[in-house]
């Protein structure tokens, strides 16, 4: 199947996702890689709030290049999602509802994403050109300092995505595989 | 004897990384197209046909390929009637400041690999030079990222594994690897040398267009035996399943020690970058 999601999305339709679905992605995206998620991490362990809102929010796992003159972003592919693993399942338990990045997850994450109704979706890894061609707009939110590692909100439209696991845990990275070898390679 | 200034050597380099990096080349093109048409399975054919808009769309927009620019892996062919005014390394890493600055490309060189502080311009560049017969130089840049670099393994055999133990070596290298060097993949495979010459032949392994096989007719069965077995795996594009797991096997052979058998296993993945030029 294929659905065009918009952020903020309802409950109603990421529970329909199901890993192995198509997804054109649009609305506010915020960017953030291993560092951010440390920091945002530690924002939690000192009480204070994460520096955006993270209730019903989207995430990509992304360090773009830098952006020519009159482009709001450079080449913009997903990262291992598999780094981010450590601080996952606290922005879950905030409201995180969409990750966005490539290649596997721990059975914490998956666990925390059954829990708490949230889905991950993979970007096609190495496609950065493609995947900045779906971006419109890119301003900074903070932690400059980071480079590009800092976290930006992204307006997007119509990314293209492919639901990795859904929101009951089903695993494309294994169920794909699985269905090949049966249908065709047998 | 030939004079070489080193300012025409950092000017190649650096135009050398931006050029590697917008781009994919014609062969690492034809063996993504070839591999959409021969692909079974639907949800891998277009993965592989947004691969190709991606080649398209670095090019409309002058945008790198991939984020991960890599680290600029220089190859230098040096021939040993050349003379080069001026230093020689200075010249590749200002090369490789100017083109990751000029170029917009993403610096992601840590000067020290326990303090991890990045370098700001994606220096040192990793630099192999071989001696050649003549004046000529030909200098070749290939930007190496490390969703695929990480995926790499290196084993030291026994001689009485042969055959069959490299190729189970390579084969669970790949499947351990799965989704995260991005497949379709390349893989390099260097075997024989020592410790550390295996490793390097894997990495010039990748230099090899996909479309030419190991010269070597032993080797070159090796190559295309490894590929239907890797693409028998069914890991697919992405990992989401499918045939196409790897574009291609490039195997480098090199005479060995009577009691040893190493290999490595490079892996690089559809973003597979390199460019060069003469001097
Ligand atoms: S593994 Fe290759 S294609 Fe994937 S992000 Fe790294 S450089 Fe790009």
């Amino acid at each position: 199947m294929e659905y065009r999601i918009s952020v903020p999305a309802s409950e109603e339709e990421l529970k329909k996702l199901r890993a192995g679905d198509s997804v054109l992605l649009s609305g506010t995206v915020y960017t953030a890689r291993d560092a951010a998620h440390k920091r945002i991490c530690e924002c939690f362990d000192n009480g204070e709030p994460a520096p955006f809102e993270l209730k019903g929010s989207a995430i990509y796992y992304v360090g773009p290049t830098p952006e020519h003159d009159g482009c709001c972003i450079g080449s913009a592919g997903p990262t291992t999602s598999g780094r981010m693993d450590a601080y996952a399942p606290r922005l879950l338990d905030a409201g995180l509802k969409i990750m966005i990045g490539k290649g596997n997850r721990s059975d914490e994450v998956v666990n925390s994403m059954i829990k708490n109704g949230a889905v991950y979706l993979a970007a096609i890894g190495g496609a950065g050109a493609l995947m900045a061609a779906s971006i419109e707009q890119a301003e900074l939110v903070c932690w400059e300092d980071l480079g590009c590692e800092a976290v930006r909100r992204l307006t997007v439209k119509d990314m293209p995505l492919t639901v990795a696991i859904d929101s009951q845990g089903n695993d494309l990275y294994k169920l794909g595989r699985e269905q090949y070898l049966k249908e065709v390679e047998k | 004897m030939k004079n070489i200034d080193s300012k025409v050597i950092e000017d190649t380099v650096a135009r050398l990384c931006i050029e590697a990096n917008l781009r994919l080349p014609p062969d690492v093109i034809n063996a993504i197209e070839s591999a959409e048409k021969a692909e079974p399975w639907d949800g891998a054919k277009r993965i592989l046909s947004l691969l190709g808009d991606n080649v398209r769309i670095a090019s409309e927009k002058t945008l790198p390929v991939c984020q991960d620019t890599g680290m600029a892996c220089v190859f230098v062919e040096l021939g040993q009637d050349v003379h080069i005014d001026g230093d020689f390394e200075e010249a590749v890493n200002n090369g490789v400041r100017r083109g990751y600055g000029e170029g917009y490309l993403r610096k992601s060189v840590v000067c020290d690999p326990l303090r991890r502080v990045n370098t700001g311009d994606n220096t040192p560049a990793l630099l192999t030079v071989k001696l050649t017969r003549g004046d000529k130089m030909r200098i070749t840049v290939m930007p190496k990222g490390f969703g695929s670099e990480n995926m790499s393994a290196l084993k030291m055999l026994k001689p009485a594994d042969g055959f069959e133990g490299v190729k189970n070596f390579v084969l669970e290298t790949v499947e351990k690897a799965g989704a995260n060097p991005c497949p379709p993949i390349i893989v390099g495979v260097g075997i024989g040398g020592s410790f550390d010459k295996a490793a390097y032949l894997a990495k010039h392994a990748l230099l090899r267009p996909v479309d030419e096989p190991n010269p070597d007719e032993y080797y070159a069965a090796l190559e295309s035996e490894l590929m239907d077995k890797i693409n028998a795996l069914g890991i697919g594009p992405q990992g989401f399943g499918g045939k196409t797991t790897a574009l291609a096997v490039l195997i480098e052979a090199m005479p060995t020690h009577v009691a040893g058998l190493p290999v490595a296993v490079n892996i690089s993945c559809h973003a597979t970058r390199r460019a060069s030029a003469s001097l």
